[in-house]
């Protein structure tokens, strides 16, 4: 193995480790936050009945970080750990980004869980986060095949 | 409109949210990423070579977060108080799954990550599914009297 090589597996084993940490760090903010308890997010839709705006501030609370260091940390040349940037360019406004995220906000809705609080409380191996994940996996399967055989017809670009 | 407040309810969500704010933030300093999870989840079903270790290693670690809260502070934080049967639940799940990836992205993807870049997909996006919760539960409160 060159040296060249070796820097570039090392590269890629940082991004594994760093995005693993990451991920425990985001795991303990969701609970922390209350997220990783339905009965308070659908308290946080509940508009017409027994409204609780707590989980407002999380939302806040990320934003008051992120809004303040998105722009700094882009005025680097290049991420820490990677030659180039992988951020979203796309600002289109299309049916498809309205309707996946009515879908999205009505699935959350109904059960209380978005995608990362469910998967942080499966490690409690209650029946009803994990049901909720494997019908969230068998979703985002059924949206590929989707995607594949319909997909350039309808309902237009991403 | 009946509003329940707890202040402490409330730091613990500010305190949360902050902790959200700097992972989203390592993110992009590390790896020049954004932090959206269904995304994450959504590619790493595609088996795609090169980008699948790092996406699983997210995940891994979003449930051990879960792992170690819950061997800190006991399985009160975890508690769902709702009645939603695993019917409603598996819909809810399809929904969710399919919503994302049609909408490319959910809370953390556009509500957070999204909404700090100032992108106006995001800002649509964000609006979208808060509106369809705030309905969705409105009208499961006038059909049922509860949510």
């Amino acid at each position: 193995m060159t040296n060249d090589r070796m820097s570039n597996y090392r590269e890629k084993l940082s991004h594994i480790v760093a995005a693993g940490a990451i991920g425990l760090i985001f795991g303990v903010g969701l609970v922390i936050s209350g997220m990783t308890q339905p009965g308070k997010v659908i308290g946080f839709l509940d508009l017409t009945g027994n409204w609780n705006p707590a989980l407002a501030f999380v939302m806040g609370g990320a934003l008051l970080i992120s809004t303040f260091t998105y722009p700094l940390i882009r005025r680097l040349e290049h991420p820490l750990l990677d030659a180039h940037w992988h951020v979203p360019t796309s600002r289109r406004i299309t049916p498809r980004l309205v309707l996946g995220s009515l879908m999205f906000g009505a699935g959350w809705g109904l059960a209380g869980y978005c995608p990362g609080p469910a998967i942080t409380s499966l490690a409690t191996f209650n029946t009803k986060p994990a049901v909720f994940v494997l019908a969230m996996l068998a979703g985002m399967a059924a949206y590929h095949a989707f995607e594949k055989f319909f997909g350039h017809r309808w309902p237009g670009p991403k | 409109m009946n509003i329940v407040w707890n202040v402490q309810e409330v730091l613990m969500a500010g305190l949360g949210g902050v902790i959200i704010g700097i992972a989203v933030s390592l993110m992009l300093l590390w790896n020049g990423r954004v932090t959206g999870i269904s995304g994450i989840v959504g590619q790493s079903l595609k088996l795609v070579r090169g980008d699948w270790y790092w996406r699983m290693a997210f995940i891994v670690g979003l449930f051990l977060g879960g792992v170690l809260m819950l061997a800190l502070s006991g399985p009160e934080r975890f508690i769902d108080t709702t009645d939603v049967s695993m019917g409603t639940t598996i819909i809810a799940g399809l929904l969710v799954g399919f919503g994302t990836l049609m909408g490319s992205g959910c809370t953390s993807g556009h509500g957070v990550c999204g909404l700090s870049r100032f992108s106006p997909r995001s800002l649509v996006a964000t609006l979208s599914f808060m509106a369809s919760g705030f309905v969705l539960v409105a009208i499961l409160r006038a059909a049922f009297g509860e949510a």
